[in-house]
């Protein structure tokens, strides 16, 4: 029986094994691509979507796991947080290789959906779970203060 | 890979106002391409549609040559940014090499120093160009033609570079194009925003892994669990039995799994039950190999650098310091696997990958499927990372990558993505190293003998760059930064020893730099304290290059050297050049719950030469004291009983995470010098500042990395 | 040559590990603890009996004494650094369901695994016991200001029934059950509080 579900707002499906990862079954059968392998163990981050509304690694969510439920991935991301992160990402050029990045807007988004106004700490908390390699941690920090006044307004 | 870059004394000189480099005519990528009319060189492109494409010729793997290189051309050529795009380069020795290698490759800190006059001369060509069709367009002398931000005019007469793309295509490019001065620079020396940002904060820009073609088959691949180890016996019933697997085949490399996704392929692989041959493996643990490199290092080795007689110095120094580093192996873990897709398109194979040595990776893979070189087509992507781990001098990802193509028949594109596991179990690590450092202090505290030996694996022995990176006997690479140093010492002996090991080595953001400012740094750090003399001060009348000592001078300002740190910390300080940069470094710490140093802030100045980007510059600061502190705390690729690797996925090779990373501040020191790279020497000073630190708040010496097993207080 | 041949599965090398901690003992019934005459000696023996049950990784990782669980057999801090947010249940912005779903959850291979539950959480910071005696965990079991706000027989159903205690013995591949099985605990944690409910001596 196939897998039906909301992704990016449009009813998805996948017809084939529910225990198949849902971050697999984005970025091999239904082409979006956005969403990072990085690990495959829920150390990286790499793989964050929001499910309903929260952040949710997608390496370890058996597709079956969302049957009926609402999945967000970077292609589809929207409202006045993910507007003001990506505006904060680009102004201050985070990205190093990128390769992470997905999963560190996703993450920061989900972050200011919770909490309008994080602290340093609020930040470190959220964003423990997102490895960059590249280490763009001063500038993911600094993009999430100038988002979080962004959407304060 | 400094091996393969010109030493400090070799550098290139600028040439001044005219173009010293030939630019090689427009290739097959521009002229290929439906839409342009105006394509004066191999690396501008300008379209009736207004847009300026510039190829790229090296990798973008985030150290942002792909802004920077298009920033100089972007400038010489007064294109206005917004209409600056780019586009990476096909494989092309010819046209797109790097030149301080030959051939075309990314590496050494070398993407904008090799190419800064190249650049510089693709723009103003194009510039010079455009600029004389806007003023036959006219009929006034091209003298009294202006350009900028995209536009020709002359008085009233207006043009933009789109406009003019036709009637510049059918003009002859200068011969020795004028460059500007620097005081006409517009867009270099300027915060010029990155041109991937946009795309890699909104989840567009492709990776390799991203690729898709249609029919396309999904691979993953086991490997012998211990290096030097050969496919037996397989089998392939349980891996069969995983709905969406297509296949099981036995390739040189390993065994790989054939799969209708990357899921199953995975599935797949941890299925497969194979009776290795490991008879021939390398089975020494990491305890092992140091107890080994140790004894090797007690004799001299080949000697790399030598002055006066610094055994002797030593026997009758009034104060003397002994001490063993030990170095482990490092995995460079980029945030993206290696990974490749290849696909037939008639007698043409097509490969999508990030690849750091184009045309020899492309060669290597024509080999493995018995093609002409040129047959093969590189459609370079944006590489997830690679901190040296896209290209080994063997080209072996791309050999394998072809391997498990072929292996499928040739036919069916396949897309060949390690997983993690095969990634930080593979191989190719920052070689295990063993230093034993002995120095003499005379009565008054003055260094008289410093007597260094370097035991450690080559990553060029057997390999096809043996020869470039092997001479008289010594890997360059291995003794770096601790021969040739930012120090005078008059008795002075360097030596190495070339290990024979059994796990394959490779070059690691800033190489041999990673080990040696480590052990010079703190080793001096304690020399000068025992000779009662200040760390910077000390330091400073020990230098002999004066754009070193100005690095220092500005590191310790910024950080109020000198000043009282807050209550419960301690500062320590290093200095490192590599790569044709000056770095020095700041760092203060105090000590976390676990027991490891708590960096709090990073205090850096840096000396490139021309700062093209400065925010680029300060993005690779940052980002190699990242990756050089997260190494350095926690990093380690250990050998168990028996050879096997302990660390398989991020759960145990800890890396960096955001509440780990210090504030880091950078001074750029100002200067009109060829410009030089910031990719790695970043990273050298970081650990050895940390160190220092340390000591100075805790007392502990730390000579065994990583701080998690020889730093914890 | 044949010496050199070794059958080795995917990614099981650096599992091997974590799979030889199954090496835990049952738990002895209730019935064992009967020819203790001394109800008191009989009482603190039947705490000590589920002590190893409380004292379990499976138990104690999720009982820290800081804002940051433990994992894994050598209770070592969870990695990511996770903490526990305002109400158990992880930071804003990372929850701890960002990664534990409703289920444990196999990686490929199926050798571990991501553990998982509906209500996974933290235990309240009153309820640590991370580094305590087993006399300490006793008194603070019997303190409704650091049980949860429990009676003895609510502690009782709790400690048979919960379903997020359920877990500690259907703990997903990778990792060691708690000894036994919730039904002995229950039994124990039963016939310990109709005993008295007494603590072992402090030390």
């Amino acid at each position: 029986m196939p897998t039906d579900f909301t992704l990016n707002g449009k009813p998805a499906s996948f017809d084939g094994d529910p225990e198949t990862p849902l971050l697999w079954v984005l970025r091999d059968h239904l082409g979006l691509t956005g969403t990072k392998y990085g690990c495959g163990i829920a150390q990286c981050g790499a793989c964050t979507v929001h499910l309903e509304g929260k952040n949710r690694r997608s390496c370890v969510t058996p597709v079956g796991m969302v049957a009926g439920k609402k999945v967000t991935t970077i292609e589809g991301v929207e409202g006045a947080e993910a507007k003001a992160v990506q505006k904060a990402w680009v102004a201050i050029d985070v990205p190093q290789c990128g390769f992470c990045q997905s999963g560190q807007v996703m993450s920061a988004i989900g972050l200011l959906k919770a909490k309008k106004k994080p602290s340093d700490t609020d930040i470190d908390n959220a964003m423990a779970g997102n490895l960059c390699r590249c280490a763009t941690y001063v500038r993911i920090r600094q993009a999430i203060h100038d988002a979080a006044a962004m959407v304060e307004g | 890979m400094n091996a393969i870059t010109p030493t400090r004394r070799g550098l290139l000189k600028s040439t001044g106002l005219v173009l010293g480099v030939a630019l090689p005519a427009a290739g097959r990528a521009a002229r290929a391409l439906p839409d342009a009319p105006f394509a004066p060189n191999a690396f501008v492109r300008v379209s009736p549609d207004n847009l300026v494409t510039i190829i790229i010729k090296h990798v973008e793997m985030g150290q942002g040559p792909a802004t920077g290189l298009a920033t100089i051309v972007a400038d010489e050529m007064d294109a206005d940014w917004s209409q600056v795009r780019v586009e990476f380069s096909p494989a092309n020795d010819a046209l797109y090499k790097n030149l301080y290698f030959g051939t075309m490759g990314t590496g050494g800190s070398s993407a904008i120093a090799n190419s800064w006059e190249q650049m510089r001369g693709a723009g103003a060509s194009a510039r010079a160009m455009l600029a004389e069709a806007g003023a036959k367009r006219w009929g006034v002398a091209v003298g009294e033609v202006k350009v900028a931000r995209g536009v020709v005019s002359h008085g009233d007469n207006k043009a933009s570079f789109g406009e003019l793309a036709g009637e510049a295509a059918l003009l002859k490019p200068p011969e020795k194009p004028v460059l500007k001065t620097p005081d006409q620079f517009t867009l270099i020396g300027r915060d010029t925003p990155k041109i991937d940002s946009v795309a890699k904060s909104t989840g567009a820009a492709q990776f390799t892994m991203d690729v898709r073609r249609p029919g396309m088959v999904y691979s993953a691949i086991l490997h012998p669990p211990l290096f030097g180890g050969k496919v037996g016996k397989v089998d392939v019933s349980a891996a069969m039995a995983v709905n969406g697997v297509l296949g099981v085949k036995p390739i040189p490399q390993g065994v790989a799994v054939y799969a209708r996704d990357t899921w199953a392929a995975m599935q797949g692989r941890a299925a497969l039950r194979v009776e290795w041959d490991l008879s021939k493996a390398e089975k020494r643990s990491t305890e092992e190999l140091y107890a080994q490199f140790a004894e090797k290092t007690e004799e001299p080795g080949v000697q790399v650098e030598a002055s006066g007689d610094a055994k002797a110095a030593f026997k009758g120094a009034a104060g003397k310091l002994e001490a063993v580093y030990c170095f482990p192996y490092l995995a460079h873990a980029p945030m993206e696997t290696l990974d490749a897709v290849i696909e037939m398109q008639g007698d043409e194979v097509h490969v999508w990958m990030g690849s750091q040595f184009q045309v020899g990776e492309m060669g290597a893979i024509a080999a493995v499927l018995g093609v002409k070189p040129d047959k093969v087509v590189l459609h370079e992507q944006y590489a997830g990372g690679s901190f040296g781990r896209r290209v080994s001098p063997g080209m072996e990802f791309g050999v394998e990558a072809a391997s498990v193509f072929k292996a499928w028949g040739g036919k069916v594109p396949v897309k060949h993505v390690w997983t993690r596991e095969n990634d930080l179990m593979g191989g190719f690590y920052r070689p295990l190293v063993v230093h034993t450092v002995r120095g003499g202090l005379d009565g008054n505290g003055e260094i008289i003998s410093w007597d260094h030996v370097v035991a450690a694996q080559s990553a060029f022995k057997g390999t096809p760059m043996e020869f470039m990176g092997i001479q008289k006997g010594i890997d360059g690479s291995i003794t770096e930064g601790a021969a040739e140093s930012s120090y005078r010492f008059p008795n002075h002996y360097v030596g190495q020893h070339i290990m024979e090991g059994g796990v394959p080595t490779l070059w690691w953001r800033s190489v041999g730099n990673t080990h040696t400012a480590y052990a010079m740094e703190t080793f001096l750090d304690q020399m000068l304290e025992r000779g009662k003399k200040d760390p910077v001060e000390g330091r400073l009348a020990l230098m002999h290059d004066e754009r070193m000592k100005a690095v220092l001078r500005k590191a310790a300002e910024i950080a109020k050297w000198g000043s009282k740190p807050p209550e419960g910390r301690a500062r320590g300080v290093a200095a490192h050049f590599s790569f044709g940069t000056y770095v020095a470094q700041v760092a203060e710490v105090s000590k976390g719950p676990d027991g490891l140093p708590k960096v709090h802030k990073i205090w850096c100045a840096v000396d490139c030469g021309v700062a093209v980007n400065p925010n680029i510059i300060r993005a690779q600061m940052e980002g190699g004291i990242g990756y050089g502190l997260g190494h350095a705390l926690y990093g380690e690729i250990v050998l168990g009983e028996g050879g096997i690797v302990q660390q398989s996925n991020f759960d145990t090779y800890r890396s960096l995470r955001i509440g780990e990373m210090p504030e880091v501040e950078v001074a750029i020191i100002e200067s009109g010098a060829h410009p030089r790279g910031v990719g790695e020497p970043g990273l050298p000073p970081v650990a050895p500042a940390v160190a220092n630190a340390w000591r100075n708040l805790t007392g502990k010496v730390v000579r065994r990395l990583p701080f998690s097993v020889g730093g914890r207080v | 040559m044949k010496a050199g041949l070794i059958a080795l599965g995917g990614a099981a090398l650096a599992l091997a590990i974590t799979a030889s901690a199954q090496q835990e003992a049952g738990l002895r019934p209730v019935s064992a603890f009967a020819s203790i005459a001394d109800k008191d000696a009989r009482s603190v023996a039947l705490f000590e009996e589920m002590g190893k049950v409380l004292q379990h990784p499976r138990c104690l990782n999720c009982h820290p004494r800081t804002d940051r669980p433990n994992q894994g057999e050598a209770m070592t801090p969870h990695d990511p650094p996770v903490t526990r947010g305002p109400d158990g249940h992880g930071a804003p912005g990372l929850e701890c369901a960002a990664c534990h779903g409703p289920r444990n959850v196999a990686f490929a291979g199926g050798k571990s695994s991501m553990p998982g539950h509906p209500d996974w959480h933290l235990a309240p910071a009153s309820m640590a016991w991370e580094g305590k005696s087993l006399a300490e965990i006793c008194e603070q079991l019997k303190d409704p200001k650091r049980n949860g706000g429990r009676t003895l027989a609510q502690l009782t159903e709790h400690n048979a029934k919960d379903r997020l205690i359920s877990w500690g013995w259907d703990p997903g591949a990778g990792r060691a059950p708690a000894p036994g099985s919730q039904a002995q605990f229950g039994e124990l944690s039963r016939a310990w509080v109709a005993s008295g409910a007494k603590c072992p001596a402090a030390k």
